[in-house]
């Protein structure tokens, strides 16, 4: 459909969530505004294949995961080497626990695969239904839900068992529940 | 099998233990990662839309979005 100004303003008002994601997805704020800069102009040049009364937010955030995952592949070993840098940065911070704790939530989160990671994000931050979500990552419905569950035991793993990430949610639980059982 | 310990730091410590008991603990940790997830997106999604988006969606003339401006009815192919 033609640019009207109303498609404008909706464009605009995604603006925030999609930064978010970009940022969720990244981990790094300048790098996610040109994630977010990129895919506004991916959309305005294609905006005639946008159909009129479909999901704007979720062809929005379509436009943006595949930017991500193609820019992803070309930087992955920069995002593991800033990684590793980052995390040993955590280890000498001073234990002011709010602060702490969001620096290991936001450790954790980059530690999931990026499958987990994203339909996590889209699913329990977005608000996205596990449908569009399906729609955004191009996967079936099924997949998205396995992803999330295998998403939230990982993290759950990550922030509150140590030493668990092999190992699923069921024995996760049961070994701190039960002990060595 | 891997020892494995409860990581007790702050506050989430003291809910864990409390959840324990309640035999609650997974729905807790969920509810706390779910929580904490939505914490840091809203916490961008609140800055709003920066300047520099508000000024890149008006700037730009689409392709598709149709030539409307005066300038445009100016060209004309009848030669001469």
């Amino acid at each position: 459909m033609p640019l009207t100004d109303q498609l404008r303003d909706d464009i605009l008002a995604s603006v925030p969530s999609l930064r978010a994601f970009a940022i969720s997805l990244s981990g790094n704020g300048d790098r996610a505004d040109d994630l977010v800069q990129e895919t506004l102009l991916r959309a305005l040049a294609n905006i005639d294949s946008f159909q009129p009364g479909s999901n704007l937010p979720a062809w929005l955030f379509t436009i943006l995961r595949n930017l991500f995952r193609s820019d992803y592949r070309k930087r992955r070993r920069e995002v593991e080497d800033a990684e590793g840098s980052y995390a040993k940065t955590l280890k000498t911070q001073p234990a002011q626990s709010a602060h702490l704790e969001f620096e290991e939530f936001r450790n954790a989160l980059d530690k999931l695969p990026q499958d987990q990671r994203e339909a996590l994000i889209l699913v329990g931050a977005s608000g996205f239904s596990y449908e569009d979500a399906a729609a955004i990552c191009g996967c079936a419905v099924g997949t998205i839900k396995s992803r999330v569950n295998r998403a939230r035991s990982k993290l759950s793993a990550l922030l509150y068992v140590e030493g668990a990430e092999d190992f699923g949610p069921d024995e996760t639980v049961r070994a701190v529940i039960g002990g060595s059982g | 099998m891997k020892i494995q310990k409860l990581n007790t730091r702050g506050s989430a410590g003291q809910d864990m233990k409390e959840a324990k008991k309640q035999g609650g603990l997974n729905a807790e940790i969920q509810s706390r990662i779910g929580h904490q997830l939505r914490a840091m997106y809203d916490d961008v999604v609140r800055q709003g839309v920066p300047d520099r988006f508000v000024d890149l969606i008006r700037r730009l003339d689409v392709p598709g979005g149709g030539p409307h401006l005066g300038d445009a009815g100016e060209k004309n192919d009848g030669g001469e």
